[in-house]
């Protein structure tokens, strides 16, 4: 009798530790869920009130003048289209590599090694590398040097990602289309790449959606430029240096401008997630 | 029909090296921005020596630097990330993986997705224009005003009341950093095998119990590699901080006061820095960021290797 | 599936090409744009007189405002056409470059508070009690130093938070020369230069980012050139200068320091204008200057941009007046032209002026 009895007190112990820790998970959810939601909420609170036809077509103007984004919105456009288009069949051909030639060789363990920390390099280190290799040499700050910096960012992403779709495509649908009589880059080409297509371009707008906010590598890349670019061989204007710069600054529209700037970045950044974790099959978060 | 194959033999060879080039490439970018920044870094490092790590020298004017203010500021930043951080992703993982309602999973796990999706810079603007006024106002001297009397802890906690500064910029890398190592952590909770959670459950143990005597032991080197991988984050992110730890380039006891930190040293004064000096120091700041990145990423890596080699359903 | 991917595609490539067609078409017109880098000192003023001026011609001026020191930096690596800086250069180290500076605007270098109910030119600051300030020795608002000079002010028991320029500044660079010049300890502890190893505070990016952060920062002190006090309507202090009167910043106060300037005299048109005699002389005053490069191997660029700080000096002077700059008067502007015709030179060895 006795035994039960002191059973029954540390069964109620451990209960309400049980309690207490599932109550603290609970509040730590909703913690982390608060930030969000105050961010979003500031973000949209700020920025909405900003958001005009101006800014898709204006200039950034000087302080005190009228004026909106349009040349920031259309040279990141320009900056990530680039980007990613540098990035993209590198890193398509890359993982192709890994998955279908080198899958399980110590060379193919060292690169997706090294890819991984590629993936997780502090930016703004990309951004000195490039200044060092692009813009010293060309002497001069260019739309392309922040290409080449943006695709540094967006390479390891499509590797990782064409990589782990192209594994799943089973061996089945290889061996079937070798006993055709297809030879092995057709077989990649027409078969297997169809068959990852929708998780392919899950990579290539994952990293578009990290690319577009990326600031840190286009500091010293791609500079700024207060009016619109003739061409990318010269500075230009991209949303988030322009925003670290209005945002900084003391001058109230340019401030409203940053905000303005900030709700547009955010949520194309958010729509594209949205878009490929709702409807295209993703691996696990690449982190 | 000769031809045919000998054609398709060599757009065989074309695109097997066409893809061995690519995979090589991403070897290649790693070792050429070691070597960049060796190369950029070699005056200063030359007339520095190891000094460089110790000293907290900072004087465009008579070109005296040092990594050290930076380095502290990194690490502490980093720190106030990691101790507010891991146990908030924590305890998100656990309540995703086992209190959850089943509907509720997904919408969640979105929602803190996207927390991690939003850019930094948006972090750093809020930071400035939101946290850092409510903190100058009400946190800080709040602080201060408790605890700034007693005599070692106070010293935390001195300093005017800005708003900007480590702590505040520590608060922010956390909020960055949770989504991550929530996210690694819920996929490590997942990949225990449901039998082994059902026979704890079964011999009549609590939820906390499981987790912490079944599912933490079992995944624990992947929990470890998925903080490491939040600390790889931290110590690298360079707009959230910048916009609010203040630029100044001394140590502090307090928290409060305002410092700089490796990234954010470079965001600020790379593309002033005159005088080869001056920017080979900034450069060698960078190759010290990108080593101690470099290895905190390669453990993470190395340890969720091991879990998955453990458990053998990844690979 | 392929085949969306392949429209997909196509509709990228259409509005990439249309992008570039757009803003080729916007451009169309122009004839050229020139760019320049550097000071945020006279960038409020440069910023008007490039509207206006493209008004006029069309011509648009791209300018960066990042700080003296990085339009230093950019000029000598030749990726801008024209640098701004308002820490002169000396006369050897032009020749070194081959660069040619001259002074395009003058201004006044002004402290900056945020206190709570003080009001502009209310405060009154000696040099050494400035100095100290900085040196990080005062360090409350109500410290008997400040309260002995200010009598008679309510000052909060708060604690000081420094502001001063975390980029390479030429503002920086008139504020520690007058430093030095009123505080031997400053000139011992710190010294004269665009960046220097501020003994305390905060440092935030370019004129801008000082005033942003005095605005926002409750008892903080900082220092910025005059336009920006008064666009984002900062609360100045009155300045103790040598000849022992206590002065608001103003274009007066920066015009009677600036009339003690001999410019004829000047090499390299070096010239510092703080801690200037004259009881009504604002002692932060400074000039902006212009570094253009003696050889132009683009000629009809290095045309432009002389046609433009031409165009300022016969035209901006109202503009930067408003502003409460103070513009180059005409003799001086006449002497730089002179020396546009005679030291800058096309690849074939003519001026291009």
């Amino acid at each position: 009798m006795i035994q039960s009895n002191i059973d029954i007190k540390r069964y109620r112990r451990r209960r309400l530790f049980n309690y207490f820790v599932l109550f603290v998970s609970v509040l730590t959810t909703i913690f982390g869920l608060f930030w969000l939601v105050w961010l979003l909420w500031t973000l949209i609170g700020q920025g909405f009130q900003y958001l005009n036809l101006d800014l898709f077509f204006k200039a950034t103007p000087p302080p005190g003048s009228n004026g909106g984004l349009a040349n920031a919105i259309v040279g990141s456009l320009m900056l990530t289209i680039v980007g990613v288009s540098i990035g993209t069949p590198m890193g398509v051909l890359a993982g192709t590599y890994l998955s279908e030639y080198a899958r399980y060789s110590k060379l193919a363990t060292l690169i997706r090694f090294v890819n991984d920390i590629l993936l997780s390099a502090p930016s703004i280190i990309l951004g000195v590398f490039v200044y060092e290799i692009v813009v010293i040499s060309t002497g001069h700050f260019s739309g392309w040097a922040g290409s080449i910096a943006l695709s540094l960012i967006a390479l390891p992403i499509v590797v990782r990602t064409t990589e782990d779709m192209l594994r799943l495509v089973p061996n089945s649908v290889r061996e079937a289309a070798a006993a055709l009589g297809a030879p092995q880059w057709k077989v990649t080409i027409a078969i297997v790449y169809r068959a990852a297509r929708s998780g392919i371009l899950t990579g290539i707008l994952l990293a578009v959606a990290r690319i577009s906010g990326e600031t840190a590598p286009l500091l010293f890349t791609a500079l700024n430029n207060q009016f619109w670019s003739h061409t990318m061989n010269e500075p230009i204007a991209n949303l988030p240096v322009v925003i670290f710069q209005f945002a900084m600054s003391p001058y109230d529209d340019w401030q409203h401008l940053a905000w303005a700037g900030a709700l547009l970045i955010t949520f194309s950044v958010l729509t594209l997630n949205i878009i490929v974790r709702l409807f295209l099959r993703t691996p696990k978060s690449s982190y | 029909m000769d031809t045919s194959l000998k054609r398709e033999a060599v757009f065989d060879k074309l695109f097997y090296h066409s893809t061995r080039l690519c995979a090589f490439a991403v070897l290649l970018v790693i070792i050429a921005i070691i070597i960049s920044l060796i190369i950029g870094a070699w005056p200063a490092l030359k007339k520095f020596g190891f000094g460089f790590l110790t000293s907290t020298a900072w004087n465009p004017v008579t070109e005296e630097f040092g990594a050290l203010v930076s380095i502290y500021g990194t690490l502490l930043t980093s720190a106030i990330a990691m101790a507010i951080g891991v146990p908030v992703s924590f305890g998100i993982a656990l309540f995703i993986t086992e209190l959850c309602p089943v509907w509720l999973k997904r919408p969640i796990g979105i929602a803190i997705e996207l927390l991690a999706a939003i850019p930094s810079i948006i972090y750093g603007m809020w930071g400035l224009f939101i946290l850092a006024p409510l903190f100058g106002d009400y946190v800080e001297p709040w602080f201060t005003n408790h605890f700034g009397d007693i005599p070692l802890l106070g010293a935390l906690f001195s300093g005017p009341p800005m708003g900007i500064g480590v702590a505040t910029a520590g608060i922010i890398l956390a909020i960055m950093v949770i989504p991550f190592m929530a996210a690694v952590m819920r996929d490590m909770f997942e990949v225990v095998p449901a039998v082994l959670k059902e026979s704890a459950y079964g011999i009549g143990a609590t939820t906390w119990e499981v987790i912490y005597k079944v599912v933490l032991p079992y995944t624990k080197i992947g929990v470890v590699g998925g903080i490491m991988l939040g600390l790889g984050r931290a110590l690298g992110e360079t707009m959230a901080v910048t916009f609010v730890i203040g630029n100044a380039n001394r140590i502090n006891a307090s928290l409060f006061m305002p410092g700089n930190t490796i990234s954010s040293s470079l965001a600020n004064q790379f593309t002033e820095a005159v005088g080869e000096i001056y920017t080979s120091s900034l450069i060698a700041l960078g190759l010290i960021l990108f080593l101690i990145t470099f290895i905190v990423l390669a453990l993470a890596k190395l340890l969720l290797y091991r879990l998955s080699k453990q458990e053998g359903s990844r690979t | 599936m392929l085949k969306k991917v392949f429209m997909l595609t196509m509709i990228v490539a259409v509005m990439v090409i249309l992008s570039a067609g757009i803003t080729g078409q916007a451009i169309a017109s122009d004839v050229r744009t020139i760019s320049g880098a550097g000071a945020t000192f006279p960038y409020p003023v440069y910023a008007k007189w490039a509207d206006a001026y493209n008004k006029v011609t069309g011509i648009k001026l791209n300018y960066q405002s990042i700080g003296s020191g990085g339009g230093i930096k950019q000029i000598k690596a030749k990726t801008i056409d024209f640098g701004a800086s308002d820490a002169p250069l000396k006369a050897e180290d032009l020749d070194k470059s081959g660069l040619l500076q001259f002074p395009m605007i003058m201004g006044g270098v002004v402290p900056v508070v945020n206190i709570p109910g003080i009001s502009s030119g209310s405060l009154k600051m000696s040099n050494e009690l400035l100095a100290d300030i900085y040196l990080g020795k005062v360090k409350k608002w109500n410290d008997d130093k400040i309260k002995t000079q200010n009598p008679g002010l309510k000052l909060p028991d708060s604690a000081i938070t420094v502001v001063h320029r975390s980029d390479g500044s030429g503002t920086t660079w008139i504020f520690t020369n007058y430093l030095s010049k009123v505080s031997p300890e400053w000139k011992r502890k710190v010294g004269n230069d665009k960046a220097v190893a501020w003994p305390a505070g905060v440092g935030g990016k370019g004129n801008e980012g000082v005033a942003s952060y005095v605005k926002r920062i409750k008892g903080s002190i900082g220092y910025v050139e005059y336009a920006y006090a008064l666009q984002n309507h900062l609360t100045y202090v009155k300045l103790h200068n040598r000849s022992g009167g206590f002065v608001v910043p103003s274009s007066k106060t920066f015009q009677a320091a600036a009339a003690n300037a001999d410019w004829t005299h000047a090499k390299g048109f070096y010239m510092v204008l703080t801690d200037q005699p004259g009881k009504d002389s604002w002692p932060i005053t400074g000039a902006s200057f212009i570094l253009v490069y003696n050889n132009q191997h683009k000629p009809d660029v290095g045309k432009a941009v002389l046609k433009f700080f031409d165009w300022c000096y016969s035209n901006g002077s109202k503009m930067a007046e408003k502003l409460d700059y103070v513009p180059m008067p005409d003799n001086v502007a006449n002497l730089v032209r002179a020396t546009w015709h005679e030291k800058i030179k096309n690849p074939q060895g003519m001026p291009i002026w």
